[in-house]
């Protein structure tokens, strides 16, 4: 390698990165292996079929389907891509609830709750103000501030009771997750929100287009014919950015940083800790917040309401997301379209083989517990880099230490 | 043959760590029945020699003999098998056990798999007899002091039938009395045969009771000489590897107004509910640096939280500068105060940040170092760069350093530039050279010297007697919290101060205000 004329700074980037790739090569890899088995070993699938999985598993989103001899055909599916950008949008905000939450010290673990609140929110907004009375632009901006601002509050709670109580986040965000899920099933529950018209529908909530409101489409719609995409994406990508700004160029990314990184030297430095714990789970909780809300706004998506039984996926898939992008809010873009893209992957497996659909979760899912060992994967690229083997206990040799530490840290998600 | 002259030898050691020789063709060789100090200061690989004899580490090159012979020591179960017993600095004791059980813990002897407490006890109760080295065996180990846990720490290797005895910093932790009869206990295991190794850096514990020290300096051996043919200058250059000023220089001390003024302060613990630091009065004035003595544990933190702000004093005053602040925010107390913090890696640094951001740590909200809360990169640069070279803070990659990085002594400095530079009236100095060596304590004491002659106010926090005796210009003797007495370092000796520390001895309640 020829690392040694690069500067340090760029060289510890490029491990980083490479780590994150390296787990998900390896995810491919192992799920294709999967595809594989599965394949041959079942008589309806075939090396045939197997060989179609493969590829599907490597390129699906290049697929555009059969062509009339029956093969596989490739190239541009905007369809796909747009689909996968606009699936992209909420787990990208949920990604950078948690990566904000985790460069402060704290795991945000509660991103399904705040995702839930948000939901509700600007969902109860976009329907229950009358379009003719308000411009419905208006509603829209509204009904997203107010998920934002559900969001921010949900996430609060876990701050409050961490900053003062001293009571762990992860515990009081589980709880206050599953008391949103609750929540919002009670408000829903005999609301007028619910859509009776079609008799198969009474589990689901308007889509806000029902009361005319919807995300701007911004000429996306032209560029991927076919897809739900629309701007939330790009306004995602700006949350993104304004958070690497946020947390890298001012003096509130200065103290939230210090005070994750060592609460008490940010005491000692007159830093309120307390304050910098409560608000950084209330911009973590904005961001899931805002996620949602940018979810359901598009106009063509519906909300299934009884949700005390189950939480939202999007909130979850946060963890991995920014897992996978090593905290970086930049890198969360990346790991969330990523992760999109498998979902498009598992439709195109679905719809164009015999794989039934369950068999990209467990891909997901290897890639998933991989990312969490990126970490582990960074340690034994550093580790070469020096051309030795990973020692135990170097006694002033530092910089192992520091591996361990943050692998304590990731370590309470796995 | 015969018998060898020496019982253990480690010859030409070799030992790497990525990036670092830390030990270098090193000899060290053991006598029987002698004391031998392993003097070097920090890093400079007597911990890994250590190690390496204790079987923790594999050595590159080198072998260890013992009696003339080779030996191959895998783990530290083979160290034990040959007789090698080490008290670590940091206790290897389990609290909630007794201390029975922590002495007889992996040499247990059973029957049919039930422990044999009442044999145990027996010999464990003849050997504290015979060197004197009474101890409760049923106390649990965390309701006793350190020098009794030290004292556990002993038996455990006498338990064992060990030999060959190594001790790893050991009076750090004790009182002057209590080093005395350590000192004598060594004395007398040296007397009946039995060889010592014993690692300081402190000299006068070297004079006292050594027969031959070894010195290493960065990794390498650099010589071994008879404690009666040298004395501590030439022991000390040795070590640092230049001459070294031991004594520090200062002129009498030209004290001005008062500038912190603390009256009745009571601080509860951090561990417990109750009060820590009962009724505490003094003040600190311009141009003096005073000390808090006393031995650890005696509420010096607590004092020191409640000046600082890092805890709440449940009552009494505290004012600075003129004005009470004793309620009063961290931020706010910053103004006036620089706080070099006892624990340099809880409350000093942010280990995760570079060295550049560390030093900014309280500063990055004034105006020079941001502009509409965007923080200013190429200012926060320049600074910390300007610190790095007036304080010659070394690190691998500069001001962009990762502060867990660097080495404890640049850590302490950089803390102390930073601290310094604020410029602040008062300076609360807790602990400044704790872990540090030779050529880092005296830089630190120098520079708080300076800081005195430029008219600041020191509070010199410190558990080293000498440190005590040297630096300040008056002394404060903590003892369960309160003040116990105040002494002027040119009148007394550490044999009085001792025995305040002790609470042996106390001035009047209440009048150890100036």
């Amino acid at each position: 390698m020829k690392q040694e004329k690069t500067p340090l700074l760029r060289r510890e980037g490029s491990v980083k990165l490479l780590s994150s790739l390296l787990s998900i090569v390896i995810g491919l890899v192992v799920g294709g292996l999967i595809v594989l088995f599965v394949g041959l070993g079942n008589s309806e699938i075939g090396a045939d079929g197997a060989g179609e999985g493969l590829r599907l598993i490597f390129a699906g989103i290049l697929s555009t389907g059969r062509d009339a001899s029956g093969a596989l055909s490739w190239g541009f599916n905007p369809t796909n891509v747009g689909n996968m950008l606009f699936r992209a949008m909420p787990v990208i905000m949920t990604g950078l609830s948690v990566a904000v939450a985790f460069k402060t010290g704290l795991f945000n673990i509660g991103a399904p709750g705040q995702y839930l609140m948000g939901t509700m929110v600007s969902l109860v907004i976009a329907l229950s103000i009358d379009t003719a009375a308000v411009p419905a632009g208006l509603v829209w901006v509204l009904a997203l501030l107010g998920g934002i601002a559900a969001g921010a509050l949900w996430g609060c709670i876990p701050g409050l009771v961490k900053a003062f109580l001293n009571i762990n986040e992860v515990l009081a965000c589980i709880m206050t997750n599953w008391i949103a899920a609750n929540v919002v099933t009670w408000i829903f529950d005999g609301s007028a929100f619910r859509n009776m018209v079609e008799n198969t529908k009474s589990g689901y909530i308007y889509k806000t287009s029902f009361n005319g409101v919807a995300t701007p489409k911004l000429g996306l719609d032209k560029l991927f014919p076919g897809s739900q995409v629309n701007g939330g994406i790009l306004i995602a990508i700006l949350f993104a950015v304004a958070m690497y700004i946020l947390m890298n160029k001012t003096t509130l990314g200065f103290e939230l940083k210090a005070c994750g990184a060592n609460r008490h030297a940010a005491r000692y430095a007159g830093i309120s800790d307390k304050r910098n714990i409560v608000l950084s789970m209330a911009i973590a909780g904005a961001l899931a917040g805002a996620g949602a809300a940018l979810y359901y706004l598009s106009g063509n998506t519906e909300f299934f309401w009884t949700t005390y039984q189950s939480l939202p996926a999007e909130g979850f898939n946060g963890i991995p997301v920014a897992l996978l992008a090593l905290n970086n809010p930049i890198g969360v873009i990346f790991a969330g379209l990523f992760m999109a893209m498998l979902n498009i992957i598992g439709l195109q497996l679905t719809n164009l083989t015999a794989y039934n659909e369950f068999i990209t979760d467990v891909i997901i899912a290897i890639i998933v517990y991989l990312s969490a060992f990126s970490l582990v994967i960074r340690m034994f690229l550093m580790g070469r880099k020096r051309k030795v083997p990973p020692k135990l206990g170097a006694d002033d040799a530092a910089a192992p230490a520091k591996i361990p530490a943050e692998n304590e840290k990731g370590g309470d998600d796995a | 043959m015969g018998e060898s002259e020496y019982v253990i030898e480690m010859l030409h050691i070799t030992k790497e760590f990525p990036g670092i020789r830390a030990n270098d063709d090193i000899t060290l060789q053991l006598r029987r029945g002698e004391i031998h100090a392993l003097l070097g200061e920090n890093g400079a690989g007597k911990s890994t020699l250590m190690s390496v004899l204790f079987g923790l580490y594999q050595p590159e090159a080198g072998e260890i003999r013992k009696n003339g012979v080779k030996v191959d020591i895998r783990d530290p179960n083979d160290a034990t098998a040959l007789g090698i017993g080490m008290v670590h600095q940091h206790f290897k004791l389990i609290e909630v056990f007794s201390v029975l059980d922590n002495i007889i813990l992996g040499a247990e002897t059973t029957k049919l798999g039930f422990l044999q407490r009442k044999e145990a006890r027996k010999k464990v109760e003849a050997i504290s007899r015979k060197y004197g080295l009474a101890v409760d065996l049923d106390a649990k180990v965390e309701d006793i002091s350190v020098g009794m846990q030290q004292r556990v720490e002993i038996l455990k290797m006498l338990y064992r039938d060990n030999e060959i005895l190594i001790f790893d910093e050991p009076t750090a932790v004790l009182t002057p009395q209590e080093i005395d009869e350590l000192m004598a206990t060594m004395k007398e295991f040296a007397r009946e045969g039995k060889s010592i190794l014993f690692i300081t850096h402190k000299l006068n514990e070297i004079m006292a009771v050594a027969d031959r020290v070894s010195v290493l300096r960065k990794g390498r051996y650099i010589g071994t000489v008879n404690t009666h043919d040298t004395d501590k200058q030439e022991l000390s250059n040795m070590m640092v590897g230049r001459p070294v000023q031991l004594e520090v220089v200062k002129a009498p001390a030209r004290p001005a107004e008062e500038v912190l003024q603390v009256s009745h302060l009571c601080v509860p613990s951090h561990i417990h509910k109750r009060d820590a630091v009962h009724d505490v009065s003094f003040s600190v004035r311009r141009g003096e640096i005073v000390c808090i003595a006393g031995i650890d544990g005696n509420g010096q933190t607590e004092l020191v939280y409640g000046i600082t702000g890092l805890g709440r004093p449940s009552s009494g005053s505290v004012k600075l500068c003129g004005e009470e602040i004793a309620r009063a925010s961290i931020r706010r107390r910053g103004a006036n105060m620089s706080h070099i913090p006892e624990d340099r890696h809880k409350h000093g640094l942010v280990l995760d940040f570079t060295l550049e951001q560390n030093m900014v740590l309280q500063r990055y909200l004034e105006k020079r170092f941001q502009r509409r809360g965007f923080i200013r990169p190429a200012a926060i640069r320049d600074y910390a760069q300007g610190l790095i070279a007036q304080y010659d803070i070394r690190s691998g990659q500069g001001p962009v350093t990762p502060a867990r990085s660097m080495s404890g002594g640049n850590q302490q400095k950089a803390i102390i530039a930073r601290e310094v530079d604020r410029d602040k009236p008062l300076i609360v100095a807790v602990q400044p050279t704790r872990g540090l060596d030779v050529g880092a304590i005296e830089s630190v004491h120098s520079r708080l010297v300076a800081e005195r002659d430029a008219g600041k106010a020191v509070l010199l926090v410190s558990l080293e007697l000498e440190e005590v005796m040297s630096l300040s210009d008056r002394i404060l003797v903590m003892y369960e919290g309160e003040i116990v007495g105040e002494l002027d370092p040119k009148t007394t000796n550490v044999q009085e101060l001792g025995l305040y520390m002790a609470g042996a001895r106390r001035d009047g309640k209440g009048g150890a205000a100036s």
